[in-house]
């Protein structure tokens, strides 16, 4: 397991904006009548965007409210899933994978360069407050490893010098591209595809 | 090699488009009206004969899960749940049939809900994917507005509707009752069976949960019928196979192959063979992270498939293929595996809480060579002391790849880690005490 605690310093209050609260509203819907707790889960996200990228625990007794729910309840799911920032994090969160997969090809480069241009320490701010950065466990790209997400892309195939590049681009304040750093296209096997060549070449 | 057009996923790569008219050239949403009008119990036969068995981890049969279902519908609805949250080390599969084959998903929901009788469809997709659910989303959009999704969906006369639930970075709610709990809007935290799912799931209801590939592959094989999809592969593992070949290759891809191809044919045809050579290879993890490896020699002859992994001692799993070569440290990967799971355990059964943790702290210090000679038949005993004795299969997946690191590498280990046990004469100290703190009192 996990240790996750929130964070000391919490807002007084929360609510949902309008537009919160409209896409509230709409994934209430998908549920059965009375198991409107099902939406828990995608409130605390909807919570997490528009509280700058965490969850203060005021968001959580809203949501509790919201959902006619035990406020423990939502604090139980609020600390059990490590999507849920309980915490700050920069506007630009920088996860790294150093699952065996990553790390067989290098992920520790990737560890590396954020170290040297975030900060030296995970989950912790960088100078300028915009960036943060941690180790995380299996992102499902592991043909694309090394590989890093930032907020909700993905970045594969890095080295340390690519790494360093994109972490540049956003600490002055850019989104770089997402997706494979080495051209490849998707999945495919680089320079060596075998299969379904015709569609390749159609 | 098997050939382009007995692959069922052609835009694995993306060549032509996701969305739903380049998906009809394919030849999905064809005919599906044709495939409904057959019925429940035909649709359920044909899967059957085509012995397709399921392709999260397990491979229950996926025919017979489905006849599971009850006949007819009770005061309870029923539910399809679709299983995408795929987070097992060396596997990325259902992230490329989410982004770039959704209608061959949507239509394989149509046609499975159909045969289990649900008019509600979830689909669970692990919240880091949340650009690639946008993508299926859209898909969904467009299936709805084509209606061939909602009332009368693809003109089939049944009503369905498909919604997508993110996870939020739990592995275990990989774990299909895991799944329903977060489901549920709670913590994922795995429930007993029985009552399986079947009967008893989604808000008490029957539910049939399948993986994202399962479902996908389920229209192409009524298409083209079973006997096609059984003349693949061999008997009992048949048809195709979506296999992600990751780690220490030259060329790291996901590719769809026929089962039981030869491993040494994936790693050397596939993804440009093994870096440094094949001479260079020490181990292969064939099924994600919670298979045990296989050493080198094995590799040689081995076939992928369910049958063939489990002579071997270890399983297909996921067919996440993890290349290890001989640069890297054997013991550190597996420690690693074992953070993976120490981390991942969700806590409630105490041998998996408590023992996970326990075998990556000794896997880390035999990594560093600090262990003493008695740490490593310590170690198997406390793989032992989990497997089989937690709710879920979570204890098995973290203790089956320690397992076999014993198995295959106990020299490597031993040879790195011959420090004398610092309490040398036996004071009738039960080896489940936690025994580094009494070293430090006697040292």
């Amino acid at each position: 397991m996990s240790l996750r605690r929130p964070a000391k310093d919490q807002p007084e209050t929360f609510e949902f904006n309008a537009s919160s609260l409209e896409a509230a509203n709409v994934i209430v819907a998908k549920y059965p009548d009375g198991k409107q707790q099902s939406a828990v889960m995608a409130l605390l996200y909807i919570a997490q965007k528009q509280n700058n990228n965490w969850i203060p625990l005021a968001a959580m007794k809203y949501i509790a409210k919201f959902l006619d729910m035990p406020y423990i309840k939502v604090y139980e799911v609020a600390t059990f899933y490590t999507m849920y920032n309980l915490a700050p994090v920069g506007k630009y969160f920088v996860q790294v994978c150093t699952t065996t997969p990553c790390m067989i090809r290098g992920a520790n480069q990737l560890v590396d360069a954020c170290k040297e241009k975030i900060s030296e320490k995970e989950c912790e701010l960088s100078n300028d407050k915009s960036c943060s950065w941690m180790e995380v466990e299996c992102l499902g790209a592991c043909v694309n490893a090394p590989m890093m997400q930032i907020n909700d892309d993905y970045y594969e195939d890095l080295d340390k010098e690519k790494t360093l590049d994109i972490l540049d681009k956003i600490l002055n304040g850019e989104t770089p591209k997402p997706g494979s750093y080495r051209g490849r296209v998707n999945n495919e096997p680089e320079n060596n595809r075998k299969t379904l060549m015709d569609l390749k070449n159609a | 090699m098997l050939k382009d057009q007995d692959r069922i996923f052609q835009n694995l790569y993306n060549d032509k488009g996701s969305d739903v008219v380049s998906s009809k050239e394919r030849g999905d949403w064809v005919n599906t009206k044709e495939i409904t009008d057959k019925g429940r119990d035909w649709i359920i036969n044909e899967i059957k004969e085509s012995q397709l068995r399921g392709r999260g981890g397990a491979g229950f049969p996926t025919g017979l899960k489905w006849s599971f279902a009850p006949k007819e519908v009770g005061s309870r609805p029923h539910y399809l749940v679709i299983n995408g949250d795929e987070s097992e080390p060396g596997t990325c599969k259902d992230r490329d049939i989410l982004r770039f084959e959704p209608h061959k998903l949507i239509e394989g929901c149509l046609i499975a809900s159909y045969a289990v009788q649900a008019h509600v469809c979830y689909i669970y997709i692990r919240g880091e994917y949340f650009v690639d659910g946008q993508k299926l989303q859209a898909a969904i959009d467009e299936a709805y507005e084509k209606k061939l999704l909602g009332k009368n969906a693809a003109g089939t006369g049944w009503d369905l509707d498909i919604y997508i639930h993110y996870g939020a970075g739990a592995y275990i709610c990989g774990e299909e009752t895991a799944l329903l709990e977060s489901l549920e809007g709670k913590k994922g935290q795995p429930r007993l069976k029985p009552p399986f799912p079947a009967l008893i799931g989604l808000y008490g209801c029957p539910t049939i949960i399948n993986n994202v590939e399962t479902i996908a592959v389920v229209p192409t094989i009524l298409r083209r019928g079973a006997k096609w999809f059984a003349s693949l592969g061999r008997e009992k593992n048949t048809g195709t196979k979506i296999f992600c070949i990751s780690g220490n290759v030259n060329n790291p891809c996901n590719v769809e192959e026929e089962m039981s191809i030869p491993l040494k044919e994936l790693i050397e045809v596939h993804a440009g063979g093994v870096i440094g050579g094949w001479e260079n290879l020490q181990a292969v993890i064939p099924g994600g992270s919670s298979m045990p490896l296989i050493p080198k020699e094995r590799c040689e002859t081995l076939k992928m498939d369910f049958d063939a992994c489990v002579e071997e001692k270890s399983g297909l799993g996921t067919a996440g293929i993890v290349v290890i070569n001989k640069d890297q440290d054997i013991i550190k990967c597996m420690a690693r595996i074992a953070r993976f799971y120490k981390h991942e355990s969700c806590g409630q059964c105490t041998p998996c809480r408590e023992g996970s943790g326990w075998m990556w702290r000794m896997l880390e210090r035999m990594a560093k060579g600090d262990a003493t000679k008695d740490e490593v038949d310590m170690l198997g005993d406390v793989t032992n002391q989990i497997a089989g004795h937690t709710i879920c299969a979570f204890g098995e997946g973290s203790s089956w790849p320690v397992q076999g690191l014993l198995r295959h590498f106990k020299k490597e280990i031993e040879k790195r880690n011959n420090l004398n046990p610092i309490v040398q004469k036996k004071n009738n100290i039960p080896y489940l005490v936690d025994q580094h703190l009494l070293d430090k009192k006697n040292a």
